[in-house]
């Protein structure tokens, strides 16, 4: 068990001294992006490492770091933590290949900046994804907003200035006036912050304090971006479009239904979330599924459109979370994954397209498919995987989702599913018709096929992803039940 | 040797400032007054070491005569704890402002600078280990016009009326002190405290013990600056030199707040000053209104120095709340705020004395692109600013925990909330600066900047290292705080 445990570190530390490595080889890009690569490879096989134990049962963690009496620094890995850190983990490999190409063909300035702080980023993902109590994921889920506030505001102009602001001040101050104490009250009421199966929170509370705590968390993670939180995901889109893909649409999102789920599931428990106290959830978050479709139908802006897209998305988790039920947290998980590998390429096929075309607006795309076909093929996957059509990743999520709100005989939630799968197809489907099918009615300002091969090269893989995960989702899926198996 | 450290920590400094005055020579009084401090650090942490080790005060009697006829010098933990800050701090800043100093006044005033900064550091010594109520009357007057002198020796000519007001304003606070101690005096014929404490307790209900405790408490809340009663600290923080700002922030209001708990815990007893008065509820007022006006005022200051003035307001609100919480958690955050506090504060000063020194003014406006030209004071400006902010993994946060959880002891939710709201504010202040500093490209016509003398940065650095390794290993600061919680409610609980 030592031996994992020193795993564990290591998945945390290797990006870290990436980072160390990366800063320091500031002017030369070929050494710097060598570290990057070679980093993120790194990390990728240690995470891969932990999969086949944690599968088998095992929890493996590392010996608490007491800070003060009852409040440790400690990780454990459970299977939704390991969902989470394959998602991150794999995906930093691809977004590395990508950036390479992104950044060098934009001449994006400041590049070492980027890479450094990318790659704290992602070592702060990791002691979320690990995180054992409420407190070590609180204290990484700070270091990731802060960590990002550099990346957000890369171009250092008035827009990213703005954006930047609204990113950290939304951020920062749910997690301090909502989050923070309900952290605080957790540690109070329960004694400890501990993730344990089953919930900590002692029975017998009264449900008013129940109601407030789940208010408290949920908006309090405003990385779930349930409305009215969401308005930073659209202002963070300022950043470059590596940014965007990996950590707006994948880490810190991610992090953020990540944390609801986990606080669900180990901190309420699904037996005390299943409660009247906290039913609110299932329509804030119906709302939200709603309402951001709604927004992103009216989008122009293909990055804009992206991001309502993800704040709809996200709601989805947080709606199946918050029914609590085993097959609707197996729906939950699932539907982690299929978004993180559909939304990276959809983001990805928006930054070659910026690459190759100068283009931001959607109704600039017309007849753009011809011109780059595997950009809007990749393009096409992704979109069908947040309609959650077969066969892509995005069926098997919605599929759980549904079946347990059939089982729940949750007429709301049908409906919200129901809906919003129409309002998917009605924000995506457009643009993958004026690619294809209509003809270029202005000529482009100057010739242009493809993005540069690693921009290609990468969002064909996370297209790739997207459809294997279909047909082989044996590991995410065997990690999901077993999250819920202990419940059970 | 050992058993004379009590007087040894006081004598050595009062003779070393004699001493310094008669050479006058910078070079010398600087070596002078830092071999003191760093000595004065050894005796603090020696005697600290001592009492936890062994469980026992330290007393020791001056001149040979028995307490309470003679003066008693009485080292338990919580004064041995402050010692050690004070101390810490001197000399902290003693290396760290010998550049800052010889840039900001006026050379042949650098040997009285030297000969008041000893005092001042002797006497704010002296009231903390002294047992004897009037003996620390004498020792807050010589740290008071000490302190007086330093702030006047600032620059700005601005400087001379900050320390007048605050002169006025410090002379009330210490004339009501000793009203107060006066009062006592002539109730109970005693002035050593733990004789006081004892022969108080028949007659605590007696309207002289009441008004005896009435004037000790608003003359040292003057000193400690308690909302309202902070008009004089802004001026004096903004226009005093830099060194001088960070040593008296770091230690001259908290030396005040220690005397506070001393009156509130030991001489009239928790069960007295705390259960049956009206003190906590009034205190606790004060506090929040401290927190969220100083904090309020902040977010409009444009001189940079007086905005962390205006900080230090709200963050003494932070430890007056703690003891307003009247239970052991809350008693704890406000002892680890009084070290934490002092720490990242001191480290926020000592970088704004680099800004004051190449930007050549502390304007905001005038600071932008400092970012760019001077990263590892900027940067460290963030890294302050995280903690005063009370991010995990920073001193702030672990204060911040103790007194939410005092709160939720009391069940008092509401503080909780404010709190956090509060931690805003210091955020929406700190970005400020960050945004001028990183955003903000620097005007083509402004004098090119660079990183502020090495023996500044240095040391603000390691303040703010600190800051972070506090933030995890909190077994020293929280460690001797409980300790020291559990003597002052020894008994009255």
């Amino acid at each position: 068990m030592t031996d994992l445990s020193l795993f564990i570190v290591a998945a945390m530390l290797i990006p870290a001294v990436g980072a160390g490595l990366i800063a320091s080889s500031g002017s030369r890009p070929n050494v710097r992006e060598a570290y990057t690569l070679v980093t993120a490879a790194l990390l990728f096989g240690v995470v891969f490492l932990l999969v086949p134990s944690v599968l088998q049962g095992a929890r493996p963690a590392t010996e608490g770091f007491d800070l003060l009496p009852g409040l440790s620094i400690q990780f454990v890995i459970e299977p939704l933590g390991m969902i989470f850190a394959m998602i991150a983990s794999t995906l930093w490999i691809v977004n590395s290949i990508y950036s390479i190409g992104y950044m060098r063909e934009n001449k994006e300035n400041k590049q070492t900046i980027f890479y450094t702080c990318f790659a704290i980023a992602i070592a702060s993902t990791m002691g979320i994804a690990f995180a054992g109590n409420l407190f070590t994921l609180f204290l990484f889920y700070e270091a990731l907003t802060l960590s990002t506030y550099p990346l957000v505001t890369h171009k250092g102009n008035d827009d990213a200035k703005a954006g930047g602001r609204m990113y950290l001040g939304i951020l920062l101050s749910t997690s301090v006036l909502f989050l923070l104490p309900a952290v605080i009250a957790t540690y109070f009421i329960a004694g400890t912050g501990d993730f344990t199966v089953g919930g900590i929170i002692p029975e017998g509370e009264s449900p008013y304090l129940i109601a407030a705590l789940s208010i408290l968390f949920i908006y309090g993670i405003g990385k779930a971006a349930v409305m009215p939180v969401h308005r930073w995901l659209p202002a963070a889109m300022v950043a470059p479009t590596p940014v965007s893909a990996l950590l707006h649409a994948v880490a810190v999102v991610k992090a953020g239904v990540f944390s609801v789920v986990k606080v669900i599931v180990y901190v309420f428990g699904l037996d005390l979330f299943s409660g009247d106290a906290t039913s609110w959830v299932v329509y804030a978050a119906g709302f939200t599924v709603l309402v951001a479709s709604i927004i992103a139908l009216g989008q122009d802006n293909l990055k804009r459109r992206l991001a309502y897209s993800t704040v709809s998305q996200l709601s989805y988790v947080v709606l199946a979370a918050a029914m609590a039920t085993p097959l609707a947290i197996i729906g939950a998980a699932m539907h982690i994954t299929a978004h993180a590998f559909g939304k990276i390429t959809l983001f990805f096929a928006a930054g070659s397209i910026y690459t190759a075309a100068h283009k931001t607006e959607i109704s600039q795309l017309n007849g753009i498919g011809k011109r780059m076909p595997f950009t809007m093929a990749a393009f096409t996957i992704g979109a069908l995987s947040m309609i959650g059509v077969p066969p892509t990743a995005g069926f098997l999520g919605k599929w759980y989702i549904l079946s347990a709100a059939m089982e729940l005989k949750d007429w709301f939630v049908l409906f919200v599913i129901f809906v919003s799968t129409l309002l998917n197809t009605g924000y995506f489907v457009p643009i993958i018709y004026r690619a294809f099918f209509k003809a270029e009615n202005v000529p482009p300002a100057h010739e242009h096929g493809e993005a540069p091969w690693p921009v290609v090269l990468a969002l064909s893989l996370t297209a790739l992803g997207t459809l294997a995960l279909f047909i082989f989702p044996e590991v995410p899926l065997a990690l999901a039940k077993a999250l819920v198996g202990q419940i059970l | 040797m050992l058993d004379q450290l009590p007087a040894i920590i006081i004598a050595v400094p009062l003779i070393a400032a004699a001493v310094c005055a008669l050479i006058r020579n910078e070079t010398v009084c600087w070596l002078i007054a830092l071999v003191v401090a760093f000595a004065s650090f050894v005796g603090s942490a020696t005697m600290l070491g001592q009492v936890q080790k062994y469980g026992e005060d330290i007393s020791y009697k001056l001149g040979g005569w028995a307490p309470p006829v003679g003066i008693e010098y009485k080292v338990d933990l919580l004064a041995g704890y402050v010692l050690v800050l004070v101390s810490l701090i001197a000399t902290a800043v003693l290396i760290y402002g010998r550049q800052s100093v010889k840039l900001e006044i006026k050379k042949n005033l650098h040997g009285w600078y030297y000969t008041m900064y000893l005092l001042c550091m002797c006497g704010l010594l002296g009231i903390v280990i002294t047992g004897d109520a009037f003996n620390a009357f004498v020792f807050m007057e010589i740290s008071s016009l000490s302190m007086y002198t330093l702030i006047a020796l600032g620059k700005d000519r601005r400087a001379v009326a900050a320390a007048y007001q605050y002169l006025v304003m410090g002379t009330i606070g210490a004339t009501m002190y000793i009203i107060g101690v006066g009062l006592l005096f002539t109730i109970t014929g005693t002035l050593n405290m733990a004789d006081l404490a004892m022969r108080l307790v028949p007659l605590l209900d007696t309207p002289a013990a009441i008004a005896g405790m009435a004037f000790i408490i608003v003359g040292l809340s003057l000193k400690i600056a308690l909302f309202p009663l902070h008009l004089w600290l802004p001026n004096a923080y903004a226009f005093a030199p830099s060194a001088v700002t960070s040593f008296l922030a770091a230690t001259a209001t908290k030396v005040s707040i220690y005397l506070l708990m001393r009156y509130l815990y030991t001489v009239f007893g928790f069960g007295f000053s705390i259960e049956r008065t009206p003190i906590p509820e009034v205190i606790m007022v004060l506090s929040l209104l401290a927190i969220f006006a100083g904090s309020f005022t902040a977010l409009f200051q444009e001189n940079i120095k007086r905005m962390l003035a205006y900080s230090s307001v709200a963050q003494i609100g932070y430890i007056t709340l703690g003891i307003a919480l009247a239970n052991a958690t809350g008693l704890t955050g406000s002892l680890v705020h009084i070290f934490n506090h002092a720490v990242m504060k001191g480290a926020l000063f000592m970088l704004v004395g680099g800004i004051a020194m190449q930007v050549g003014t502390v304007r905001l406006s005038d600071m932008a692109g400092a970012g760019k030209a001077m990263p590892l004071t900027m940067f460290g400006f963030v890294l302050g600013g995280f903690s005063m902010i009370g991010v995990p993994g920073t001193v702030g946060f672990v204060s911040k925990w103790y007194l939410a959880m005092g709160a939720l002891e009391n069940g008092w939710w509401w503080i909780v909330a404010l709190l956090m709201l509060s931690s805003l504010l210091v955020l929406v202040y700190m970005g400020r600066v960050i945004e001028v500093a990183f955003f903000r490209e620097r005007p083509v016509d402004a004098i090119p900047l660079k990183e502020a003398p090495k023996s500044m940065i240095v040391t603000a650095w390691v303040f703010l290292l600190a800051c972070v390794y506090l933030g995890f290993d909190t077994s020293f600061t929280v460690g001797v705080a409980e300790q020291a919680v559990n003597v002052l409610l020894g008994g009255a609980q």
